[in-house]
């Protein structure tokens, strides 16, 4: 035991009751509910029968679902192996002072003030192969590039597009990173003879690891919303597509 | 090793107008072989702008420096072969003690027997032969420090090692063993050593010669016995020695001196001119005189203080300071009353324009 006794009482337990309250309306009790679905199958409001573990086991077994997961999981090492070697080279190449240094970074940055949504829409309509740069000028050069046909143009594509997007991202990180060191280390490796590869390996890398460790985890559970960017493209290209070839004025272009 | 010439002047600016605009105003130095120096001033008196040119860091706005007669001017580090340790301890995170020592030696593709002798030796003389393993992150601040200088000491083929305030982050009872260990360093490797500090505890101690320098200007080259006895300038005197010393505005007239009120005989022999000057005394020889005793002035006594190792007894005379040092077991008089002290000696220096008279 200590020498300060803690008082004891137990009116105390009356405090938290308002957290408690709160806590349970917002979060307990509706993750109950969900849990207690997960056990039945529900066919109306009156009809329901108890199944235990039967929709968790058929989840698992799901071979949409695995195939899903492993492209999902391709992809965010993708955008990782991509964008932080990427990030770091930006930023090892931005401007350090004056002018430039401010200019360099609100142009980096420009890509990330960009909705996701508008970002689909642009590359939708840079990709495509009559209207578009980059599908026009890939088609020209005879690769035969479709992202709403192959499905691995769309992969490749969709990467292209998260690496535009968010590698400012990381090189911004990178860029904060690479300003703390103190001059005093490069002063050191010039007078140690170190070369610029022995500088970068021995001062800049170790002392961006925690910035990059912050660059990693944000991209990684980042890239795990892609979808939503993808579902966006397919749901306007979808619609798009609909109103082809019909009479109807509007709406006849991209919505 | 090398003989470093330098005969320059720097400025930040791009078109120095003034002296003001100057880090460093024009100067010509030369450091000799195998000698230890010191960079004495306070806080941006151009101390490391010095340093930073010698080892190559900065190209001087103005003039040339030489290695043993070679121009250097533009040679990078590398080039000049030499070695630098920083006021915060640079060490490679990443890498072991026995590691970062080496790290100099192997950018310059030496032998790994060899590198491993030199290591082991340095590693020895700074004691941290039982830490070669561990990794230098982990390490407490003087440990890094002394990495640091284990790095810049670690080429035997250097042609100078600069410190630029290295004791800085260091604990004060080790700042004592890390400097003698510096001095044991210099007398067995024989290498010119330039310690640039603001304390002149550490650069008394550490050099055989002290640059004392002020708002970009060399104020007096010489040995800390020099500095002391005889200040070239009166910022040296002010600045060396603690408290600094005294100075007496003074008027010199027909074989006489008026100071502070007080009409007083010249030295024999002096021969000094006419018109104002100043008199200089140490604190440590102003001492007591009979009332009346030749070059002796009447002081009141303000206050006396015990500060262990010896007493401080402040005086006014006019309406003037002086300070004097006193061994503590002297019978001083208490404030208040009258003390005659001997202003005139063998150790007084006088100024004109604020530089010595011979």
């Amino acid at each position: 035991m200590s020498a300060t006794t803690k008082p004891v009482n137990q009116k105390a337990w009356f405090l938290i009751l308002p957290v408690l309250l709160c806590v349970a309306f917002s979060a307990i009790v509706p993750l109950m509910t969900v849990v207690n679905y997960s056990v039945q199958d529900i066919i109306s409001p009156e009809r329901r029968v108890f199944v235990g573990t039967e929709w968790f086991a058929a989840v698992m077994r799901d071979e949409e679902l695995h195939a899903a997961l492993w492209r999902q999981l391709t992809f965010s090492l993708a955008v990782l192996l991509v964008e932080i070697p990427l990030g770091i080279l930006l930023a090892l190449s931005m401007p350090a002072q004056g002018w430039k240094a401010s200019a360099v970074l609100v142009l980096v940055a420009l890509s990330l003030l960009i909705p996701w949504n508008v970002v689909g829409t642009i590359w939708q309509i840079y990709g495509r192969t009559d209207i578009g740069l980059l599908g026009a000028a890939l088609q020209s050069m005879g690769i035969d590039y479709n992202y709403t046909g192959h499905a691995s143009d769309a992969w490749v594509t969709v990467l292209v597009m998260d690496v535009w997007h968010w590698t400012p991202l990381v090189a911004l990180l990178c860029y904060a990173g690479l300003r703390s060191i103190p001059d005093a280390y490069y002063q050191a490796a010039r007078i140690d003879g170190a070369s610029k590869l022995a500088v970068f390996r021995y001062i800049q890398l170790p002392k961006m690891r925690g910035v990059l460790m912050i660059a990693v985890l944000l991209r990684f559970m980042d890239s795990f919303m892609i979808y939503t960017i993808i579902l966006l493209l397919c749901f306007i290209l979808y619609n798009w597509m609909q109103r082809v070839g019909t009479t109807a004025k509007e709406g006849a272009g991209h919505e | 090793m090398a003989h470093i010439t330098l005969d320059l002047a720097h400025s930040y600016k791009p078109r120095p107008q003034q002296d003001s605009d100057y880090a460093l105003l024009p100067l010509a130095m030369e450091f000799q072989d195998g000698g230890a120096y010191a960079l004495l001033g306070p806080s941006g008196c151009g101390k490391t702008t010095m340093l930073n040119i010698m080892s190559g860091l900065l190209v001087p706005s103005h003039g040339k420096v030489l290695f043993d007669g070679r121009d250097v001017t533009r040679a990078t580090p590398q080039d000049r072969n030499i070695a630098q340790v920083f006021q915060f301890p640079v060490i490679y995170d990443t890498m072991t003690v026995a590691e970062n020592l080496a790290f100099p030696l192997k950018n310059r593709k030496l032998p790994e027997a060899r590198i491993r002798e030199r290591v082991g030796r340095i590693a020895e003389m700074l004691e941290m032969s039982g830490q070669l393993d561990q990794r230098a992150a982990g390490l407490a601040a003087d440990a890094k420090q002394k990495i640091s200088l284990g790095r810049g000491l670690v080429r035997e083929d250097v042609a100078a090692v600069l410190f630029d305030e290295p004791l800085t982050v260091i604990d004060p009872h080790l700042k004592w063993q890390l400097r003698r260990k510096l001095k044991q360093i210099h007398h067995e490797l024989k290498l010119t050593l330039i310690y640039v500090t603001h304390d002149q505890v550490e650069a008394l101690t550490f050099a055989d010669q002290v640059v004392v320098m002020s708002r970009g200007k060399v104020m007096q080259l010489g040995t800390p016995d020099a500095l002391f006895e005889r200040p070239q300038h009166q910022f040296v005197g002010h600045f060396i020695g603690s408290p600094g010393m005294n100075f007496l505005p003074a008027q010199s007239a027909a074989g006489r001196l008026q100071v502070a009120g007080h009409a007083l005989e010249q030295p024999a022999g002096r021969g000094l001119p006419e018109g104002a000057l100043q008199v200089g005394v140490r604190p440590e020889y102003l001492a007591l005189a009979q009332p009346g005793a030749a070059g002796a002035l009447p002081c009141t006594v303000q206050r006396v203080q015990d500060i262990g190792t010896y007493q401080m007894l402040t005086a006014q005379v006019g309406e003037h300071l002086l300070r004097a040092r006193f061994a503590p077991e002297q019978r001083l008089p208490a404030p208040g009353e009258t003390a005659w002290l001997q202003v005139l000696g063998a150790h007084t220096c006088y100024y004109q324009n604020e530089e010595l008279l011979p």
